[in-house]
């Protein structure tokens, strides 16, 4: 330490310019590893579109169809239970499904559906993405106070949505369940995942 | 220049001397020995609260044992076996009923992972009693902290490997938090879980990390811990610092070697504390429900969210925080702020030694403020305990809502470490001896 107090510039300035280069080195060298986090291409190609038979999907019933690892419902709504869907405007947060994210345009009407009887819906609760369950019965018979009128309950934190899956207000989730893309093959097939037939 | 372990530590002439010897010529044998156990001198005057330190790092060593051994039977894999149940959730299943011991083991593991966090937070009690985190401690309390987050991420990612019902959508709603976070919040939420679902990708990564990647940095924080507290040397009961008060040998008066009366000490909490543990082991290893959860019998399901979902006993306090905040504010929505609140309520342990502004350090010499406002925040923290494990729409005795209550705790949770910088330094104190006591 001779030239101690002294300080030789040219020689810092290598020394920042090598720990600069040596920073921008460590940080690329995280792009694999943070890339490799991501979805892998199988992940990304894995969400072929699922075929679903409602042939024996009886009125009032409801099934559950898997797409993407998420539950997907078909339910076949009665007349009793559409009828709700008018007299509950006031009470949900986003009656006319203006939120165009959570449906299809061909979606986007008071049944939330292409046939007003059938209901194709993920059964995700928009909130923290847990499943709802089916409070399908009126009133206090399913626990749920003297003006339910039947739909579904999240267990999680206490969301409720109506037979379109449209929430209600001031619940934890932020806006109606998701209709995902689906097609009628015919009229008791439906393909979950894609528009068009044969695409 | 000291004197290096070449010139301090000679060998009495024996065959065992003579290999000591040339070990510390190249090794600090010897001085590590002395310097954190048969010198490192601690107050003479630790009572029942001070087990908890040695217990954690015995819980720390039970944990990394039975781990070893269930990572050699457990497989971290989502894809359905041939009768159609998971294949991890099978092996879990294999451990417990086909390999010689394994539900010894894996209960050992479960119980242990429920004592760890009773353990912790006795130990953090112990630091609120005797303001162990102030001055010159803060760095051994930050250390601290950091254990604490690393094993609440250690247990929620241990969570998700039996791959159960309460695994799967306990993971759920937990990734989905960070989908809060705005701009960057969804994109998070799939780093995290590497998939558009929870799935195969997610079991891996968090195997690995809670395996590999977080037990590595517990040990380091422990090591740090350890580390910044023989630096500072112990608090004690009393709060007073007893190197202000050295004898003609150097050590100080109210201070005895850690080793041998310590670690004699130490192992009789050790023999109590493997007592019950190995009760709640062997005779009620689910702990009522609140070790191990009833829907985690039943192997995940990503089609049906079971009717209950709560989290682990030991992060209800926390997650009854977030389910308080139900309002949204400056335009984003409440879930955001719920994860801020519950964030907030872990890291603000961290702000304690600037939060604290009592001249004094332990309750012995504190005044009435601070007893009553510390005996209410833990029945705060036990009460949003209990209600974080029941449902959103819980009453006490079916008539006084949870959820107001929850609310007013979680405001009353932040009031007391937001406040303590006026409140902690109001009260009443009385003198501080200049000795350690004993009562």
């Amino acid at each position: 330490m001779s030239n101690q107090g002294k300080m030789d510039c040219g020689r810092r300035r290598l020394v920042v310019a090598t720990a600069a280069v040596g920073g921008v080195g460590a940080v690329a060298a995280l792009v694999p590893f943070v890339s490799s986090l991501l979805p892998s291409e199988r992940a990304k190609a894995a969400g072929a579109p699922v075929e679903a038979d409602i042939s024996k999907l009886e009125p009032g019933q409801m099934m559950t169809v898997e797409w993407r690892g998420k539950p997907v419902w078909i339910i076949s709504r009665t007349k009793d239970m559409l009828d709700t869907l008018p007299k509950l405007a006031d009470a949900v947060a986003d009656p006319k499904s203006e939120k165009t994210s959570q449906q299809p345009a061909y979606a986007q009407n008071d049944t939330r559906s292409i046939k007003p009887e059938i209901m194709v819906v993920v059964g995700i609760c928009t909130h923290l993405g847990c499943s709802p369950g089916q409070k399908f019965k009126k009133g206090a018979e399913e626990g749920m106070g003297a003006d339910w009128l039947g739909g579904f309950l999240c267990p999680c934190h206490g969301s409720t949505f109506d037979f379109a899956g449209r929430v209600f207000k001031s619940k934890p989730a932020p806006s109606n369940l998701e209709v995902p893309p689906h097609v009628y093959l015919s009229d008791t097939r439906i393909l979950i995942g894609e528009e068009k037939k044969g695409a | 220049m000291a004197a290096g372990n070449f010139e301090k530590y000679k060998s009495d002439g024996s065959l065992a001397g003579n290999a000591l010897e040339w070990v510390d010529a190249r090794f600090p044998a010897t001085s590590l020995w002395k310097g954190h156990l048969s010198e490192y001198y601690a107050p003479k005057n630790f009572n029942f609260w001070y087990f908890f330190g040695s217990l954690a790092l015995l819980v720390l060593v039970i944990q990394i044992v039975t781990g070893i051994f269930l990572v050699m039977h457990y497989k971290p894999d989502a894809a359905l076996n041939a009768s159609g149940v998971p294949v991890a959730f099978a092996s879990v299943e294999y451990i417990m009923r086909d390999v010689s011991g394994g539900w010894l083991i894996r209960y050992m593991h479960s119980t242990g992972a429920s004592a760890f966090f009773i353990v912790v937070y006795m130990h953090m009690f112990r630091g609120l009693l005797y303001g162990s985190y102030r001055k010159p401690r803060e760095l051994t309390w930050l250390f601290g902290v950091g254990i604490f987050l690393c094993l609440m991420g250690e247990a929620f990612f241990g969570y998700l490997l039996p791959w159960g019902q309460m695994s799967y959508w306990g993971a759920q709603v937990i990734v989905n938090l960070f989908s809060a976070i705005p701009v960057i919040g969804p994109d998070l939420s799939l780093i995290i879980r590497g998939d558009f679902v929870v799935g195969d990708a997610t079991l891996n990564r968090f195997f690995s990390f809670h395996v590999i990647a977080f037990p590595l940095v517990l040990i380091g924080l422990v090591a740090a811990h350890v580390l910044a507290l023989h630096e500072t040397g112990s608090n004690n009961p009393d709060g007073v610092e007893i190197k202000a008060n050295l004898g003609p040998n150097g050590h100080p008066v109210d201070g005895i070697p850690f080793h041998p009366y310590y670690t004699v000490k130490d192992i009789v909490g050790v023999v109590v504390f493997l007592m019950v543990f190995s009760a709640v082991m062997f005779w009620s290893p689910e702990g009522g429900g609140y070790f191990l959860e009833t829907p985690n019998f039943y192997p995940a399901d990503p089609l049906k969210t079971p009717p209950h979902i709560s989290p682990v006993w030991y992060f209800t306090p926390f997650y009854s925080i977030l389910r308080a905040v139900t309002y949204p504010l400056f335009g984003l929505d409440a879930k955001f702020w719920g994860v801020v609140a519950m964030g907030a309520s872990v890291v603000i342990f961290a702000f304690l030694p600037w939060l604290d502004r009592s001249p004094v350090k332990s309750i012995r010499y504190r005044g009435p403020i601070y007893k009553t406002l510390l005996t209410l925040f833990v029945i705060t923290f036990v009460l949003l305990g209990f209600l974080g494990t029941e449902s959103p729409s819980f009453a006490f005795f079916g008539i006084i809502p949870g959820a107001p209550v929850a609310q007013f705790l979680s405001f009353f949770y932040f009031v007391f470490f937001l406040g303590m910088p006026w409140w902690s330094r109001m009260d009443k104190f009385k003198p501080v001896p200049d000795r350690v006591t004993f009562k």
